[in-house]
């Protein structure tokens, strides 16, 4: 056990130098020639930031998308001059009335692959029931699941440009589950202008006020901005915010006021035109979210497809509005079901607290060694440094990032690292009472430990790989330096910290070990 | 040295069935507090707001409190957090609408007449605390479980029950500990309840080790003495792990700032009681079991 070939002791110094290449990009700014530019990252705790957890609501979509397939049904019906009633939707179903005698046909036509689409596999849309003169039609899992899974790759994207027209430094957006969006924006130092962005599901539609003239799609009442104006708007839509090609916020030529212009593409263009000439002297009403933002009246044809949209607005509001338009809506609203943000300062003084802290415990550990074990205490503490070094340069290499959990996980690293010397050392001592021969004292004090040692180790590597799997965010983090620790502490103590020892028995033979 | 313990045999299993009884004692006064008074979650499991701010300028706890209450936040605490401008404000309730902090913030500058400074902010809504409380009790049941199995195809199956129960023992008292004196529990007082499984585990398996390394060098000795015998041949190593743990724990408590605060506390409680249980309940268990004697293996033959 005390023995190291050369070929070993070539290995450990150059795993330990490796160690040492891998932690100094750490302590500089700048890349560095000749070193690995990866890099420990700073959790959002550590140097302040911004986490939000949005989880998206399907329900306005699949109501919209129950209404589109009402609208199939009910073309099919009519053209294959069926007649039918009563359509009705719940949260999951469509049901509607149709004759007895007609009953068998409608089943067959609901389940013609025209009409119930299969989705994946053998999955269709819906199932079809049918009791006493009502059909109903059910809407499987699966169709609900993808309702989900494309609302949220569209919203992915959506969010995506908001967040990047406001230009934060590497922020991260991903999915997570079906139906929620982590976004993680560091070094953000109000989040209150991405929240703004974030929330609004950014619908725009252009369409005219009610006036006597009947309209066939209906009326409804909008307010604006606040909310004592009240509108009567038509339901039908002239163009929406899906043929806008650009928005940029800009300033009214006559009195200065904050507004934003758009640029339609050409089928928006062409469609603009035709209802703008032939309702000169109507008001058209510019609609967000269900919130009319202006009601201009139109004065002339608007064939160039230039428009702007002024309403009070401030700049800063003019400019929201504007990136809000260009990234597109959302297809479904999203929620802030978690958020979690830390100021700059706040992250400093963490940082400061927690390597204080670090330095603290590891100088009492350090002092408690030495005055235990003497110069098998040095060695421990030897070490106890080198896997610090190598913990922190794994963690570099995996461009892992460090939470506030994430250096208490390296404390504890700290303890069990010390416990396994003291494990080894304890039972040396044990050993030197039975055994004159240091030599052979000392490696069986190693072999003996072993056992107890995997078994401690294993055990504890087992609840942080739960922790890992289980935990979320910032328990993550304590998961990851607390394995990679145990590994890494595994490795000196037993192996770096076995090779001074062994360096220095061969000096010291036979003499007597103070340990 | 420090502790001159070497010399020394302590009889520990001398009153092992009062230590037992102890704890049962303390284990049911436990679940007792656990479930009348409960335990004081805070918002990553119950939901609700947590904002620490800082102010530019002296402002009492209570002006802030009573310039809180117009908002209906529900449940209101605002305590002092570190130094007298920085406090913590934590309530039930979760805006609705994703711009209500910032709103409240500049109100609350106005009727308090100072700069304020949210300096953390968590929001945590309904179903994520649902969600986060779920998947804190079965990473610790799941990882009891794991370790159960491990130590059952490493010993013996008296060995795994054993250190369960140990284990079980600690989560409780530290569960008990934090309703009694009650201190928020959060997730990070999840993750130091995992750590002391761990880490009780840990102190569990040296002590075991040491009896399996007996039982297998004497079937003759009586099981009492034997187990004695090994708790005292790892006492030293038991302590000193312990001592060197609590030192950089301590300093995490003193050092580590306000946020560390709850998990140094559950972590230092749980050194302690963990290092007890392997003593005083894991050790007895093997005593109360039926463990067989006949370890039928060459006995380690080199030195």
């Amino acid at each position: 056990m005390l023995n190291f070939s050369k070929l070993k002791i070539l290995f450990i110094s150059f795993i330990v130098l490796l160690g040492f290449l891998f932690i100094i990009p750490n302590f500089f700014d700048k890349d560095l020639k000749y070193f690995p530019s990866k890099k420990l990252n700073l959790g959002l705790d550590l140097q302040g930031g911004s986490y939000l957890l949005l989880e998206a609501d399907i329900k306005p979509v699949v109501s919209q998308k129950f209404q589109l397939k009402i609208t199939d049904i009910s073309k099919k019906l009519r053209s294959e001059k069926i007649s039918y009633s009563n359509f009705k939707t719940t949260d999951k179903e469509i049901i509607f009335d149709v004759k007895d005698t007609d009953k068998n046909q409608v089943i067959k036509l609901l389940n013609s692959s025209e009409l119930n689409i299969s989705i994946s596999g053998n999955n269709k849309e819906y199932l079809v029931s049918s009791n006493q003169k009502s059909i109903n039609l059910e809407f499987t899992q699966a169709f609900f699941d993808q309702v989900k899974k494309n609302s949220i790759e569209q919203s992915l994207e959506v969010i995506r440009n908001r967040i990047d027209q406001i230009g934060t430094k590497e922020p991260n957006i991903i999915s997570q589950g079906n139906s929620r969006i982590l976004v993680e924006l560091p070094g953000l130092k109000d989040p209150s202008e991405i929240k703004k962005l974030i929330g609004k599901t950014a619908k725009l539609t252009f369409r005219f006020l009610a006036n006597n003239n009947k309209d066939e799609f209906g009326y409804e009442n909008l307010t604006g901005k606040n909310k004592s104006e009240k509108y009567v708007v038509e339901k039908k839509i002239i163009i929406s915010g899906e043929n806008l090609v650009d928005a940029q916020p800009g300033f009214d030529n006559i009195n200065s006021s904050p507004l934003v212009t758009f640029k339609l593409d050409s089928y928006g263009a062409k469609k603009f035109a035709y209802f703008t000439k032939n309702n000169i002297g109507r008001n058209l009403a510019i609609v967000l979210d269900n919130e009319v933002v202006s009601a201009p009246v139109i004065r002339d044809a608007i064939t160039t497809g230039n428009g702007q949209i002024s309403g009070n607005f401030t700049p800063a509001e003019a400019n929201n509005l504007a990136i809000l338009l260009r990234s597109g809506a959302l297809p479904a609203p999203l929620q802030i079901i978690e958020e979690r943000s830390v100021g700059p300062d706040l992250g400093k003084d963490s940082i400061d607290k927690g390597i204080i802290s670090l330095i603290v415990g590891f100088v009492l550990v350090v002092l408690y060694m030495i005055i235990n074990y003497k110069i098998f205490g040095i060695f421990a503490n030897l070490s106890l440094f080198l896997n610090i070094v190598l913990l922190i340069s794994t963690l570099s290499i995996l461009e892992a990032t460090l939470t506030l959990p994430g250096i208490a996980g390296i404390v504890l690293t700290i303890g069990m690292a010390v416990d396994a010397n003291v494990l080894i050392y304890e039972r040396i001592r044990e050993e030197i009472k039975i055994e004159n021969n240091n030599y052979i004292a000392v490696e069986a004090g190693y072999k003996r430990a072993l056992t107890t040692l995997l078994d401690a180790n294993i055990t504890t590597l087992i609840s942080a790989f739960v922790l890992y799997f289980i935990g979320t965010g910032p328990i993550k983090g304590f998961a990851v330096t607390l394995s990679i620790g145990i590994i890494t502490s595994l490795f000196t103590t037993y192996t770096v910290g076995r090779l001074f020892v062994s360096v220095y028995l061969k000096n010291h033979k036979n003499n007597y070990i103070s340990i | 040295m420090i502790f001159n313990i070497y010399q020394k045999q302590y009889n520990f299993l001398l009153h092992y069935k009062k230590f037992i009884f102890l704890s049962l004692i303390l284990i049911i006064c436990s679940f007792l507090l656990f479930f009348f008074k409960g335990l004081n979650l805070g918002i990553d499991f119950k939901g609700g707001t947590v904002i620490e701010v800082k102010l530019e300028q002296k402002v009492s706890t209570e002006k802030i409190r009573s310039n809180l209450a117009k908002y209906n936040l529900g449940d209101t605490k605002v305590k002092e957090f570190g130094s007298d401008k920085e406090f913590l404000i934590i309530f039930e309730k979760k805006g609705t609408d994703n711009n209500f902090i910032e709103n409240m913030k500049s109100s609350l500058e106005k009727d308090l007449s100072t700069k304020l400074n949210f300096r953390r902010v968590e929001v945590v809504g309904p179903k994520v605390s649902d969600e986060l409380s779920k998947a804190g009790s079965y990473a610790v049941l799941l990882s009891i479980v794991l370790m159960l199995i491990y130590i059952w195809f490493r010993f013996e199956w008296q060995f795994g029950l054993g250190s369960v129960i140990a284990l079980f023992h600690d989560v409780t008292l530290t569960i008990g500990v934090f309703s009694l004196l009650s201190f928020e529990f959060n997730l990070s007082i999840i993750a130091a309840i995992l750590t002391i499984v761990g880490y009780s585990m840990n102190d569990t398996v040296v002590i075991y080790d040491r009896i399996r390394e007996n039982l297998k060098k004497d079937d003759q000795m009586n099981l009492q003495e034997l187990i004695n015998n090994s708790i005292n041949e790892t006492l030293s190593r038991t302590l000193k792990t312990s001592g060197t743990t609590l030192l950089a724990l301590i300093a995490i408590y003193f050092f580590g700032g306000e946020i560390l605060k709850g998990f140094s506390f559950a972590m230092i409680w749980g050194v302690v009681v963990g290092t007890y249980s392997s003593i005083y309940i894991a050790s007895p268990f093997i005593l109360l079991t039926n463990i067989k004697r006949d370890w039928n293996e060459v006995i380690d033959s080199t030195p």
